[in-house]
């Protein structure tokens, strides 16, 4: 294998998604030019980036929800990448969890958590959803759009884990959520790790992952262009404010 | 009880009768407009469709076919008109509809003008314009019941309650069931809904199917009323975009309550001012227009 990212798959556990040369368009603008990376069964990966770098339109290319992609997309051994958009979800066990949350307002809390079609085994139950977001059984039935921000992003995470979804594609969750809900975020991310999800958080600020990423990847004009592993993260603090600076 | 109270509630009555049809098609072009966006001009060609093929399966069928005693009646009609004319709407989207999506919803609405006037066109030429009469009326709904304040035919008392009963199942699928809610989920967000594995393209044709399979439903529930016609569809199918207009377009409850009220109030019209009665709704439709503007029960923005 060529490329370096695939002699890390071999390492340890199963390679479980492996993105290669991803490009794709919006009309006429080509966003991603030539997106590489992978992750195996059970890791927190993070796509870290400035606004505008690309990181949205990875995952949404990825679940074929830009105007034109090319690449490959392979995942749990399928190839993707010219599925049409609702028969990805199901080959790749993927819970997609967008970076506007995507809350129905004419559906009640309930309906939103109960709208994904299953897709696989071994999803959570509504009680254990509920004991894991204990609010949300009491707005159960309020429409999607009168609970608070934070309720809509534990909803928007909730509703892909009953799925039986194993591969999370989570973009930006903390964006505009307070301190304290944030920190529980986190929590959660860790308690999922632990269940064996394999989690790719998109991400401008990378405190709030830096406990629990196995490797971050820097993302610049739709490209790649740095790979940091988790336990290298304290050497490479300067780098990637570099990156990460307005 | 006076002559007065009498003669409204018969023309209540009557009124009702009419509503139901004003609901039912309302209802099945607020599903089409809520889902796809496309304001089916068809409508009122899938209407006569529907009514068309219960005549067609009673009187032309048997000798079409060779078997001249075959007479397929109202109740096999009643199953089998709604899925004809629901498959011949799916077949519509799925080689025409569906490329018009991306453009101006008024290319959807030109492009089912058309197809109601090729219809419209293909029945005249068979068939009688003046109307034919349905002969296939079920016994058992043959005569009259004895309302205390009229005699009202069994069968139109049929229709209304039948018609009631598929207008409040279609709402409760719609508003209370997860079946609806992945629906109006479809309409808010079809991508994010699509991403979640739910095969979206296949739901608009199936809610093409459904919404025109209740055209063809009230068609053939019309078919023993009134006769079946080529043109009954283009009659009534004015009066029901006013309805639509003024329950408010895509609102399902709205396209229910606007139908059964605009039925009584044209009823209610003939007997205090009859030459009003067939301008009425559209005087209320000027009306609603120019104070909610999106309906009565239409999202105002
Ligand atoms: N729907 C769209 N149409 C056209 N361009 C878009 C669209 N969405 C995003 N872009 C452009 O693609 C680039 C990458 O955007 P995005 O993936 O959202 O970045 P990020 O998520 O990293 O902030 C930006 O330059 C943005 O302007
Ligand atoms: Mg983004």
């Amino acid at each position: 294998m060529a490329e370096p990212a695939a002699t890390t798959t071999s390492e340890a556990g199963e390679a479980l998604l492996s993105v290669r040369d991803l490009n794709a368009y919006y009309g006429e603008s080509h966003v991603l030019h030539g997106i590489d990376f992978d992750l195996r069964k059970g890791e927190v990966v993070t796509l870290l980036g400035r606004n505008g770098a690309g990181r949205t339109t990875t995952l949404r290319a990825m679940l074929g929800l830009v105007d034109r992609r090319s690449g490959s997309v392979k995942v749990r051994g399928h190839e993707i990448i010219d599925l049409p958009t609702h028969r990805i979800a199901h080959l790749g066990l993927l819970g997609y969890c967008p970076e506007e949350r995507g809350i129905f307002a004419s559906l009640s809390v309930e309906e939103n958590l109960m709208l994904p079609p299953t897709l696989g085994e071994g999803g959570m139950s509504v009680e254990e959803i509920y004991r894991m977001f204990p609010n949300l059984e009491e707005v159960r039935h309020r429409t999607g759009m009168r609970i608070s921000g934070g309720e809509q992003q534990m909803l928007a995470i909730a509703r892909i884990l009953r799925t039986g979804a194993r591969l999370l594609l989570l973009d930006e969750i903390t964006e505009g959520l307070a301190p304290v809900i944030v920190k529980t975020l986190g929590r959660m991310i860790g308690d999922l790790k632990q269940r064996g999800f394999t989690i790719i958080l998109v991400e401008q600020n990378f405190r709030f992952a830096s406990r629990l990423a196995d490797r971050h990847y820097v993302i610049e004009h739709g490209k790649v262009v740095d790979r940091i592993d988790g336990t290298d993260l304290e050497n490479s603090m300067e780098r990637l404010n570099r990156y990460l600076s307005v | 009880m006076d002559v007065m109270m009498r003669l409204i509630l018969a023309q209540g009555m009557l009124g009702l009768n009419n509503g139901v049809f004003y609901a039912m098609l309302s209802l099945g072009l607020a599903v089409i407009f809520g889902m796809l966006n496309v304001v089916n001009f068809a409508h009122g060609a899938l209407y006569m469709l529907g009514a068309f093929v219960a005549l067609i399966l009673s009187s032309y069928l048997g000798p079409w076919i060779g078997l001249d005693a075959l007479h397929l009646g109202f109740w096999p009609a009643l199953i089998i008109a709604p899925i004809v004319v629901g498959c011949f709407g799916m077949l519509i989207e799925r080689t025409m509809l569906r490329w018009l999506y991306k453009f101006d919803p008024i290319y959807g609405l030109l492009l089912t003008f058309g197809i109601a006037l090729v219809l419209q066109g293909l029945f005249s030429n068979y068939f009688n314009s003046a109307g034919t009469p349905y002969p296939a009326q079920p016994e058992s709904l043959r005569g009259v019941v004895h309302l205390g304040f009229m005699v009202f035919p069994k069968y139109r008392l049929f229709a209304i309650l039948f018609s009631i009963v598929v207008c409040f199942l279609t709402w409760f699928v719609i508003e209370r069931t997860r079946l609806g809610a992945t629906l109006r989920a479809g309409v808010e967000n079809p991508e994010l809904v699509q991403a979640f594995g739910i095969n979206v393209p296949r739901m608009i044709t199936l809610t093409f199917g459904f919404g025109t399979g209740l055209a063809g439903l009230a068609g053939v529930l019309a078919a023993p009323i009134y006769s079946v016609s080529p043109l009954m569809g283009a009659n009534i199918i004015i009066v029901v975009f006013a309805v639509v207009v003024i329950g408010g377009m895509g609102s399902i409850l709205g396209a229910i309550t606007a139908g059964l009220a605009l039925g009584l109030i044209e009823g209610m019209t003939k007997v205090f001012y009859a030459p009003a009665a067939n301008t009425v709704i559209f005087f209320l439709m000027v009306i609603v227009l120019l104070i909610r503007p999106a309906g009565l029960f239409g999202r105002q923005n």
